[in-house]
This record gives structure tokens, C-alpha cells and sequence, in this order.
């Protein structure tokens, strides 16, 4: 955080809030904010508490001085932690003590997930009564293939569990989970799974697990919500021209019909072709002239047979 | 915790109806949601049956990605509610010139 060692607590919140500001990564352009606001996070989560300033003067420096740092059998005794689920740099989906899942992983790293990671879950959400004796729900985000809403079917899921080994120490497991995916889920919609949680410390239910789903990029579909956008290129005689030409869509290819006089961003829909939600989404069409290149005689001569048949100056908009 | 079972887990989409109670919602959010009712006061969230008692709230299912949002405002930038009411209303304003400036340039 570039603070001097002997930073009082209002310089160190100081200088925190000024880098929060600049790398939080739903407020931030940089390339790396989502990197550097973790970091950010993990470094503020131990020097804004004196309990854990104290424990990483005395451990942290051990752990950068050397590979093979282990941490004390007592480290965490007399350590007290407190407050509200989790702080700055707990993962993204606000979680409290669930870590990133399927490559999505952005929770603390190693070393403060072993010291500090599961502080959030320790700290219980105080709800209304009646719900109070049930375990405490985890929270997931995995990134899916898009197929996954288009077609339905089970995924394999790999979560990454903050959880107590049988020394008492806080260690990160893994936890394989495979789930049916339901179709015609939407990015940032949740899938509930039904006691997947936390079991309860009483005789309550077990919490539920509640996954976020976001969708890798897909190399044809490009995702807006229920909608998908597909950009098709097509020569200039079709647009042009007008024509009949195939084009695939989620569920196989169709034959489009380009209108005569479309152009580079001509969008055409194909309604209820996107993501099979409740409505469905559509297909969104959007034309890009692909120029055939001038590599042979032939080829050259068309397009000096159609610069002379045509007085075509795209600049005229220009003024030029 | 139960074990993984060969069977897939089947769940259900929390959203799936278009709409998440308030009970879902801060649950999504893991807050209480008294926490959520503060939002609705500030304007940050919107209820669709805003006559009702809070405890019946339903909100859109797009409110749930901008309540987590603002809470992580909220939460990381230690910013009070109006702060991150005026966050979100100036992120939407960059959001929708940076689409204006988009547009432009591609036409």
C-alpha cells in the first residue's frame, strides 16, 4: 500500500481508500484492477486491525523470508476476529467464506485464506429469528460455457471451500459439485441448491448454495442479457443485392434472408433464437461486408469493371 | 456438508420468475434485510409493490446484480449509502456516454 511501517491507522485508511477508489473493479478502466484491488484488500484487511497487524508483523515477514514458511501451530490464538462478513477483498459476488469456483477463483490468496479467508464466514448474519437456527448459505460464481443456458445439461464444478482441518487450523478444500444446469439461465441469475450450504449448528436445516452464473465468451454469440448477437459477414453482392444465405443459430443453422441495400451493420432478428429464457431471448443478426480480395488478374479486373460502372465516392459525407 | 452424489444436483433459478423477494435478495446479498429496506430508502433499489409491507418486497431480478454492487461499493470503498446512490447514478451516466461515444464511432 506504500505506507511507512510506523503509518498511523489515518494514514493507512488514507491511502487505502485513495488506491480503492483507483483499482476497485467495478469502478475502474485499468487493465489489472481487479488484481491490484485485491492485493490492495488483503494488505488493508491486516493493517486496519491491530489484532492482525500484530499477527503479520510477527508471521508475515517469516512468509516472505521463505518458501517453506509453515505457520505456527498457535498462530491464531488470541486472535479475534469480528465485524462484518468479510472485508475489503472477499470475493466478488459479496460472499461470506465461499471462494471463487471453475476458474472464477477471487478470494483471498493462500496465505491470507490459511491466516484471515474464512473471517467472513465465521461472522454470522444475524436474520430474523425464525431462520436463525439454519445453516449458513454459501455463495458460488462459475463461469459457464454458454451451451450450458442454451442446451441444458450437468457441469462439473469445482468450488473452493474455506474449511477447518482436524488440527482446528483454516485450510481451503475443494469441493466437486456436479449440477444441472437449468436452461435458460441468464448471466448474473442464481441456481438455488437446496441445503448445499453450511449444516446447521443445532438440529436447524443445512444454509443453501447459491450460484452465480456468468458465461465465458463464446467465439459466435455475444451475450446482451436474453439476447444474442451474431455478426455474419457476407460479400457486398449480397448486401447489395439482397439474398438467401445460411447462418447458424444456437439451435442449427437457418437459411436468412439478407433485404436488398443492406449494409455493414444491417441487424436482423431472429425472434425467440437467443437464450431459451421465460420469454425467450432473440437472435440478433448483424451483417459486416466481407471485401473479396484483389490477389489475381481476375479478381482486380472485376473490381476495376466496378469502379468504372460506378461513380461511388463513399467520402462524399466527408465534404471531400 | 454433504457429499458430492453421482447424480447431478438439480436446483432452480432464484429468478426464474423475473422477480426475487426480499427474503431471496438479502439472502443473495448475505445481509440482513433491514439492510436491503435501507437501500430501498435511498433509492438505490426499487420494489415493485412499494405500497406493501417490506417484508413483502419483490424487486426485479436485474435489482440483484445492482444491490450486490452497491454493497460491495458500500463494503470496500467505505462509502455511505448516499455515496453509493451517487456512485451508481454517475457509473450508469459514464456507462451510457461511453455507449453514446460507441455508437458514434461505429457508425
Amino acid at each position: 500500500m506504500g505506507v511507512p511501517r510506523d503509518a498511523t491507522e489515518a494514514q493507512i485508511k488514507q491511502a487505502y481508500r485513495k488506491l480503492a477508489r483507483k483499482f476497485h473493479p467495478d469502478v475502474s478502466k485499468e487493465k489489472d484492477a481487479e488484481a491490484r484491488f485485491k492485493d490492495l484488500g488483503e494488505a488493508y484487511e491486516v493493517l486496519k486491525t491491530p489484532e492482525k497487524r500484530a499477527a503479520y508483523d510477527q508471521l508475515g515477514q517469516n512468509y516472505r523470508a521463505g518458501e517453506n514458511f509453515r505457520p505456527p501451530p498457535d498462530w491464531d490464538a488470541g486472535f479475534e476476529f469480528s465485524g462484518p462478513g468479510g472485508g475489503a477483498g472477499t470475493g466478488a459476488g459479496g460472499s461470506s467464506g465461499f471462494g471463487g469456483a471453475g476458474g472464477a477463483g477471487s478470494d483471498y490468496s493462500d496465505f491470507f485464506a490459511s491466516l484471515f479467508g474464512a473471517a467472513g464466514a465465521r461472522s454470522k448474519r444475524s436474520r430474523g429469528a425464525a431462520a436463525s437456527d439454519r445453516g449458513e448459505d454459501h455463495h458460488a460464481k462459475v463461469l459457464l460455457d454458454l451451451e450450458a443456458t442454451l442446451m441444458g445439461g450437468a457441469r462439473t464444478l469445482t468450488l473452493r471451500v474455506p474449511g477447518i482441518d482436524s488440527t482446528g487450523h483454516l485450510m481451503s478444500k475443494e469441493r466437486t459439485l456436479s449440477v444441472q444446469i437449468p436452461k435458460g439461465i441468464l448471466a448474473g441469475q442464481h441456481i438455488r441448491l437446496a441445503k448445499q450450504g453450511e449444516a446447521a449448528a443445532g438440529s436447524g436445516e443445512p444454509g443453501d448454495l447459491f450460484i452465480e452464473v456468468e458465461f465465458q465468451p463464446h467465439a459466435l454469440y455475444r451475450v446482451d442479457s436474453r439476447d444474442l448477437y451474431l455478426t455474419l459477414p457476407v460479400a457486398p453482392w449480397e448486401a447489395a443485392l439482397g439474398a438467401t444465405v445460411k447462418t447458424p443459430t444456437p439451435l442449427g443453422p437457418v437459411d436468412l434472408r439478407i433485404p436488398p441495400g443492406s449494409h455493414a451493420g444491417t441487424k436482423l432478428r431472429l425472434k425467440t433464437r437467443g437464450i431459451p429464457a421465460n420469454p425467450p431471448g432473440d437472435l440478433y443478426v448483424v451483417l459486416d461486408i466481407a471485401l473479396p480480395p484483389a490477389n489475381d488478374e481476375k479478381s482486380k479486373a472485376a473490381y476495376q469493371a466496378m469502379a468504372s460502372a460506378l461513380a461511388f465516392n463513399p467520402r462524399t459525407g466527408l465534404g471531400v | 456438508m454433504p457429499t458430492t452424489k453421482s447424480q447431478p444436483l438439480a436446483g432452480h433459478i432464484v429468478e426464474e420468475y423475473g422477480y426475487v423477494s426480499i427474503e431471496d435478495l438479502s439472502r443473495l446479498c448475505a445481509v440482513d434485510s433491514r439492510h436491503i429496506v435501507e437501500l430501498v430508502e435511498e433509492g438505490i433499489l426499487e420494489a415493485r409493490d412499494k405500497a406493501q409491507a417490506a417484508m413483502a418486497w419483490n424487486f426485479s431480478w436485474e435489482h440483484v446484480r445492482r444491490a450486490k454492487l452497491a454493497l460491495r461499493l458500500e463494503r470496500d470503498l467505505e462509502i455511505n449509502l448516499a455515496g453509493v446512490a451517487l456512485a451508481l447514478q454517475l457509473l450508469e451516466e459514464l456507462e451510457r456516454m461511453r455507449g453514446e461515444i460507441h455508437g458514434r464511432l461505429s457508425r
